[in-house]
């Protein structure tokens, strides 16, 4: 039965004299092929190797290397010739330690094996106050970092130290004798030692003068704290004994006055018995602090200004005059407020201004804050802006004779950099001590080759009353000479540094001895405590109240990867995703929304994925930066736009790190809040960003979010339900369907990862330690365009299409047919859509260790499997890259290396130079190319946690498990252990209420927990 | 370093199928390796305490005891080392004289007897210990012991290098009268059916019984040809046999049992765990701690070596001469940078670089101290016996197969730890049975090797 009809290939068919349907009976291609464009080539056509010599070549050479791959490679083996006997070769040795780079200070464990340091850890001693963040977790690479500088130079040639010091010591008798002006530039010191250095090199030399400068001041809050207390520091607050905190443009979470408030923030965070700390945030730029706040306003700088004046007359009952601001009523609450709480209040403070600094003091004291009354001393800033205006003014007229610098690079980070520049070409004798060979380091006579602090000793008193020593846990790798040393050698002290700081440790250790003392990296020696003092706090008020605004302003800060730009040549730090904007390896002016639409600048997404934003040039008076890329940031002030310190420096960095604007050059006069025109550009800038999506859409279940008012008042059902499935046509709660046998894990141990979402800041300290753990490679700025990026884990940011979460929810479920108001086709899209002001939230996220994994199911050759202790086990050598598993993944936390990034030349960074790849952990597996990889719960250190008890011969203690995420953590937001064990933390976290799993309705039973985020408002 | 073509190669193919084929008509010959051996303890009969004449009134035998106890970590007969060479010291000294120093030499130094003064600065200023235990009939024994003439040592090594000579010798012919031996067999196999098949046909001829004469001699081939079911069973024999070899071949490719290297230093495990008995975790300590066993650094083996420069005599073998190990010796000597003549360190040291055996790849974790401190098992267990290696060599394949067999055979040491008491209720009750294996204890899961 043959049919009649006709089936057409095209529309051209029914025309019969269509020459196309001619030509495409003979022709499978109606155009000519543009073989043309290849061919053109003429060495092509030109080539001696014929398409079939080629594919003899290709067969050869694959049966060569297979051939060749029989033959197994000849290893040496090279035991020590006399073993130092506290190293064990395989086993780890720690050194507890101090880091204090002028920008960064934190107490540390050091992790080294084979006498490689190769992680950092938190020293959790009491005394121990300052946990590492994300940069100084990745400051271990910046050890191995192949660029630094490794032999003193003078005028650009290797020389020795011997003629360093004889130049220097010549230079220093000349000015002795000629009565010209010495000068010591350095960055702060906390360092007893070295400051009674400092001062015996001034006593000798009495034309000398030391200045302090910090590439980022805090000197208004020095001046303000000097008034007040008499002595240039910081106070050291305590934010656990705060119930309410104002912020009015402080990023407390972040790198104001140096940072490291998260830990006591975070412990009033966590409701506990219906009580938690209610944070107001007042700031321009959306900063981590504004992400964490219950209640957060974008307000420009000016604002704040009026805002403090506000809240101080509230709190004071004084009456200063003040300027109507847009947000009045929130600002009229918070004060509100924070008079209530009384001396559980606490007011703090970021704006640049030493009369905005005196209100804080102001405030709280009236308040008697107890957060200000407990608090410490910090001596981690000491900068004084005016000496190094004056410092630039004696340079410029010539009359300093010789400069010694040491940890600055003012050449970079000054706005008038060039200026210095020019002016160190007056200077009769220029030393620069540094570990790389910077911008400044190249324009002085000489660069002293310095020592990383992983190589050095030192000693800091980073607040007061607390004692900690630097230590070397590796022999120097180069030929490197500490700033102290040649002072020493100068101020003609005999012996080495060590000697010299041990000697005058007594006053300092308390009752420890000097080896307690160095064995717990820290002393405690004697109170804290703040006296009282005053000062002209009403003239402060009327000062700040009267300062004026004009036009947008620039509002400069540091990224949580990159600080002040020390580290810019640290792979893991470029590639470190800012929490916020979740772009990596750039800096970029952040612009609120209604700005970016007034002067039609845009993001936008474009095929591949990756994120595209505009140009602009940034104008303040008389200077610029041109094509500076845009990011549209949700939360920014309108009226303000932010930009970032620490990139844009090409001295003495890889090409690849070369990224960035440097935002020092608007720096101008010290001051963050700068006066700026923005002038859009053509072009688009290509960014390296991480998520694309920025929202929710009104998936509660994903972040699970309440108020403190219903988290106290009403049943767990309420905030925090479990979501239902239909079984048998009958809701079901989705935790008791299950398509498989369950595994009985009640046996050994159970291991269970614990995120609590309340204190969670998004730092990313965790995102290093586990780089620094689990051998993470480092893929580059186009490779994480590509979505290539390997981060085991990652911290999702999402913000809110509305003002709050609760109400994208809310919008979600009052979805009703497709058109219309309440229409879901154009609901959505504007749900894609970020609010002007939203919450924010962070969710860290690795492999959840599901333990009925999708993955598993799907590998064709059981690569993945899973372990009885919840572990998703993967056997990188098993795997075979068919990435099915990446696929079935509803988490997205498998990573592929499409490439073998620890040796090919395209991936200029650390694991492709012999020095980087020290850094490399000897237990974890470095992978290679084609497989698949992601997080393994650590799965090297919970296996060395029961070998150790099981060869001590007794039950791994309560809590003795961890993850190097977990470990990281310092706000103790993560929690790691064996749930099996009742004692341990994880099992009473795991019982608790706030626990639930992501995407539960899935079924997928993950060893990892998240709590319910409550926020206070 | 030359390395020794341990990895397989086609040839080993070869020789493989030859020793398959060989197996049948060689293994009753193939035992002619204990007779060397049992040489060796023949030669390394000791020769020179016979002659144990009492020289000076003491008794050699007990002083050569005393001798051992108390002076040799620092002297030796015929050598210099902390201390001077002690042979014939009577002759030097008056016994009075030695009396006093042994029994407290510093005393006497301190009394400025200017023989003493000498003798101290010759010897790099290193103080004697004294030994006021030793009375004077000890000592009097003890130099009875140092008067002995030198015992005529080279005599017995070539002695003991003939014997091993002709060992190897007799080993060559028998292989060869073997092989001789067959050859003349199958000649005789050869002739005989000659001579079978002659008398057949003469038979057949007187008989009258016509013998077909021999066809062309392809006919077989041509008629296998035409039997086409014949050559599909063939090529599927073939087909299976090659797939048999080719899957043989790629198992082995990687896995390198009995690799066994040329190393720097020729370190014999047979007389250092073997003849001298020392504990392998002696040496390789790190092997209770940590998950490597590590090799020992150089100061280690002077401990011991920093005494002992030459081996006895009786340790050379037929195979290595005496002054081939002293070689040796010297070898770790330049290494660590010892001067045996000042007895002091020179400060140039050379680290050995030895050529690592067990390769165990990346992406298998393996940990010593697991094995040998938790589970208690013997190092031979994995390493073979190590005591009788002349040159240590890889005993276990070190696959994968060879490990999971062993965790799911062997049970679980777990009286008297505590870790495993509670884990260990729990399972043998889930399992219904006392002892359990690594398996049972989840000791198969991947991850447990591979992170």
């Amino acid at each position: 039965m043959s049919s009649n009809k006709k089936y057409w290939k095209s529309v051209e068919e029914l025309n019969e004299n269509s020459s196309i349907v001619e030509t495409l009976r003979n022709n499978e291609f109606v155009e000519e092929i543009p073989t043309d464009e290849f061919l053109a080539d003429g060495s092509l056509s030109s080539s001696s190797t014929t398409r079939r010599d080629f594919l003899k070549y290709v067969g050869f050479t694959t049966a060569a290397a297979t051939l060749a791959a029989c033959e197994g490679p000849v290893h040496k083996s090279i035991p020590y010739v006399v073993q130092p006997d506290t190293i064990i070769p395989g086993v780890a040795d720690y050194y507890a330690t101090t880091m204090f780079d002028g920008f960064d200070f934190a107490n540390l464990l050091i992790k080294t094996r084979e006498g490689r340091p190769i992680k950092v850890e938190n020293n959790r001693l009491a005394g121990a106050k300052f946990a590492a963040n994300a940069r100084v977790h990745a400051s271990v690479l910046s050890l191995y970092d192949s660029l630094r500088l490794q032999n003193p130079k003078i005028d650009g040639k290797n020389a020795s130290w011997s003629d360093v010091d004889a130049q220097v010591k010549a230079s220093l008798a000349e000015a002795k004798a000629s009565g010209k002006q010495v000068v010591l530039l350095t960055n702060t010191l906390a360092s007893p030692s070295t400051e009674r250095l400092v001062a015996d090199f001034i006593a000798k030399n009495p034309t000398a003068k030391h200045v302090i400068y910090d590439s980022v001041s805090e000197s208004a809050a020095l001046d303000a704290f000097e008034a007040v207390y008499g002595e240039r520091a910081l106070a050291d607050y305590d934010f656990s004994k705060a119930n309410t905190i104002v912020s009015i443009g402080a990023d407390f979470l972040g790198d104001w006055q140096g940072g490291g408030y998260d830990s006591s923030y975070a412990k009033g965070r966590v409701p506990q018995n219906g009580q938690m700390s209610k944070h107001f945030q007042f700031e321009a730029n959306m900063t981590l602090s504004g992400a964490a706040a219950d209640k957060r306003v974008a307000m420009t700088v000016a604002d704040q200004k009026q805002a403090l004046v506000k809240i101080y007359n509230v709190i004071t009952g004084a009456s200063v005059g003040t300027n109507k601001t847009a947000a009045d009523a929130e600002i009229a609450k918070a004060a509100e407020q924070l008079k209530q709480a009384g001396s559980k209040g606490l007011l703090v403070c970021g704006i640049q201004d030493k009369n905005a600094q005196l209100l804080v003091f102001a405030i709280n004291q009236v308040l008697k804050s107890e957060a200000l009354a407990t608090a410490g001393v910090r001596y981690t800033r000491k900068g004084n802006d005016a000496q190094v205006a004056q410092l630039i003014k004696d340079m410029t007229a010539g009359n300093v004779h010789t400069l010694i610098m040491s940890g600055v690079n003012p050449v970079y980070t000054l706005a008038n950099g060039e200026a210095f520049g020019a002016a160190l070409g007056k200077v009769k004798l220029s030393v620069s001590f540094t570990q790389r060979e910077d911008e400044t380091a190249a324009k002085s006579k000489i660069a002293a080759a310095a020592p990383h602090y992983l190589e050095s000793w030192n000693d800091h008193v980073l607040t007061k009353g607390t004692y900690s020593l630097t230590q070397p846990t590796i022999r120097p790798l180069f030929n490197t000479k500490q700033f102290q040393e040649a002072l020493m050698s100068w101020n003609g002290v005999s012996g080495n540094y060590y000697d010299y700081l041990r000697a005058g440790s007594a006053g300092f250790l308390g009752n420890a001895s000097w080896n307690q003392t160095l064995h717990d990296g820290v002393a405690v020696y004697g109170g804290a405590g703040l006296a009282g003092g005053t000062a002209d706090y009403a003239g402060a008020a009327n000062a700040l109240a009267s300062s004026k605004s004009n036009g947008v302003e620039l509002v400069l800060y540091t990224k949580t990867g990159m600080g002040d730009g020390q580290q810019a040549n640290n792979p893991w730090l470029q590639e470190f995703p800012d929490p916020i904007t979740r772009v990596s390896w750039d800096n970029y002016v952040t612009i609120s929304q209604a700005d970016a639409k007034e002067w039609k600048l845009e993001n936008r997404l474009v095929a591949n994925g990756g994120l595209n934003g505009s140009y602009v040039t940034l104008a303040i008076n008389g200077a610029e930066l041109k094509n500076v890329p845009v990011i549209v940031q949700p939360g920014q002030a309108k009226g303000t736009v932010g930009l970032a310190f620490g990139y844009g420096r090409k001295a003495a960095l890889k090409e690849e790190m070369q990224v960035g604007v440097n935002a020092y050059a608007l720096y101008k006069d010290f001051n963050n809040v700068q006066s700026v025109t923005v002038t859009p550009e053509s072009g688009e800038h290509e960014f390296a960003c991480v998520q694309s999506h920025k929202t929710l859409m009104g998936r509660g279940d994903i972040v699970k979010e309440t108020t403190l008012e219903v988290f106290k008042t009403k049943d767990a059902e309420i905030w925090n339900p479990v979501p239902m499935v239909s079984l048998d046509h009958k809701e079901t709660e989705a935790t008791k369907v299950d398509l498989w046998e369950s595994f009985d894990r009640s046996i050994g141990h159970h291991f269970n990862l614990s995120i609590d979402l309340n204190s969670c800041t998004g730092c990313g300290a965790c995102v290093i330690a586990c780089h620094a753990e689990n051998n993470v490679p480092v893929v580059g700025k186009s490779e994480v365009r590509r979505s290539r990026d390997m981060h085991w884990l990652r911290i999702d940011r999402y913000y809110s299409s509305e003002e709050t979460f609760a109400q994208d929810v809310e919008k979600k479920e009052g979805f009703d047919g497709l058109f219309g108001d309440k229409g879901s086709l154009g609901g959505f899209g504007q749900m894609e859509n970020p609010s002007d002001n939203p919450q924010v939230v962070f969710q860290p996220i690795m492999c959840q260790h599901c333990n009925h994994a999708p993955c598993e199911t799907v590998c064709p050759v059981a690569a993945t499997s899973h372990g009885r202790q919840g572990q998703n086990q993967m056997a990188y050598n098993r795997c075979v890259g068919t990435r099915y598993c990446a696929n079935n993944c509803p988490y997205k936390v498998r990573r592929f290396n499409w490439f073998l990034y620890n040796n090919n030349s395209e991936f200029d960074f650390h694991m492709n130079d012999d020095l980087g790849r020290m850094v490399v952990n000897p237990d974890v597996n470095v992978r290679s190319r084609g497989v698949m990889e992601k997080c393994s719960m650590c799965i090297q250190k919970t296996q060395l946690t029961i070998l150790t008890a099981k060869r001590e011969g007794r039950p791994v203690d309560v809590n003795e498990f961890e993850t190097a995420c977990s470990a990281a953590c310092s706000t103790g937001s993560m929690v790691f252990g064996d749930v099996n064990n009742k004692e341990s933390d994880v099992a009473k976290l795991a019982e608790s209420n706030r626990m639930y799993h992501l995407l539960e309705h899935v079924g997928t039973k993950p060893n990892v927990f998240y709590h319910v985020k409550v926020r206070n408002n | 370093m030359k390395k020794v073509g341990n990895h397989n190669s086609i040839s080993k193919i070869y020789s493989f199928g030859l020793a398959v084929m060989l197996t049948f008509s060689l293994s009753t010959f193939a035992q002619d390796k204990p007779a060397e051996a049992a040489a060796t303890p023949a030669a390394a009969a000791p020769a020179a305490d016979a002659a144990a004449a009492p020289a000076g009134g003491g008794d050699a035998a007990k002083g050569k005891e005393l001798f051992n106890t108390n002076c040799a970590a620092c002297h030796n007969l015929d050598k210099k080392m902390t201390g001077p060479a002690l042979r014939g010291v009577a002759n030097k000294y008056d016994k009075a004289w030695l009396y006093k120093w042994i029994n407290n030499s510093s005393a006497l130094i301190a009394s400025g007897d200017a023989k003493a003064k000498k003798v101290f600065e010759e010897n790099n200023k290193t103080v004697m210990t004294a030994f006021p235990q030793l009375s004077t009939a000890d000592i009097d024994n003890i130099i009875a012991y140092t008067s002995e003439p030198k015992p005529e040592a080279p005599a017995a090594v070539a002695g003991a290098a003939g014997k091993g000579g002709e060992g190897a010798a007799e080993g060559g012919l028998s292989n060869e009268v073997i092989l001789g031996a067959l050859s003349l067999v199958m000649l005789m196999l050869v002739v005989m059916l000659f001579l079978v098949n002659n008398v057949l046909t003469k038979i057949a001829k007187s008989n009258g019984v016509e013998v077909p004469a021999a066809g062309n001699p392809m006919n077989i081939w041509r008629s296998f040809a035409k039997n086409q079911f014949l050559v599909l069973v063939t090529s599927i024999f073939l087909l299976l046999a090659s797939g048999y070899f080719a899957y043989g071949y790629f198992m082995q490719v990687g896995v390198d049992q009995d690799y066994a290297p040329i190393q720097p230093i020729h370190y014999s495990h047979r007389i250092h765990a073997g003849s001298n008995g020392i504990d392998c975790k002696y040496c390789h300590s790190a092997a209770r701690v940590s998950k490597n066993a590590g090799i020992p650094s150089l100061n280690i083996c002077m401990n011991c070596h920093k005494n002992i420069s030459e081996v006895s005599d009786t340790t050379a073998t037929a195979e290595y001469s005496k002054a081939f190990y002293d070689a040796q010796i010297q070898k770790l000597y330049d290494a660590v940078g010892w001067d045996k003549s000042t007895q002091k360190y020179t400060g140039k040291s050379h680290p050995v670089k030895w050529v690592r055996i067990h390769n165990l790849p990346d992406f298998a974790y393996f940990n010593h101290s697991q094995h040998v401190t938790v589970a208690g098992i013997e190092c031979q267990k994995c390493h073979g016996p190590v005591q009788t290696y002349e040159v240590q060599k890889q005993f276990a394949p070190l696959t994968m197969g060879w490990c999971i067999n062993c965790h799911r055979e062997t049970e679980v040491k777990m009286e008297g730890n505590a870790y495993y008491e509670k884990i260990h209720a729990e399972l043998s009750k889930k399992y219904g049975k006392d002892k359990l294996t690594i398996a049972d204890m989840g000791g198969l899961e991947c991850g447990k090797c591979h992170y």
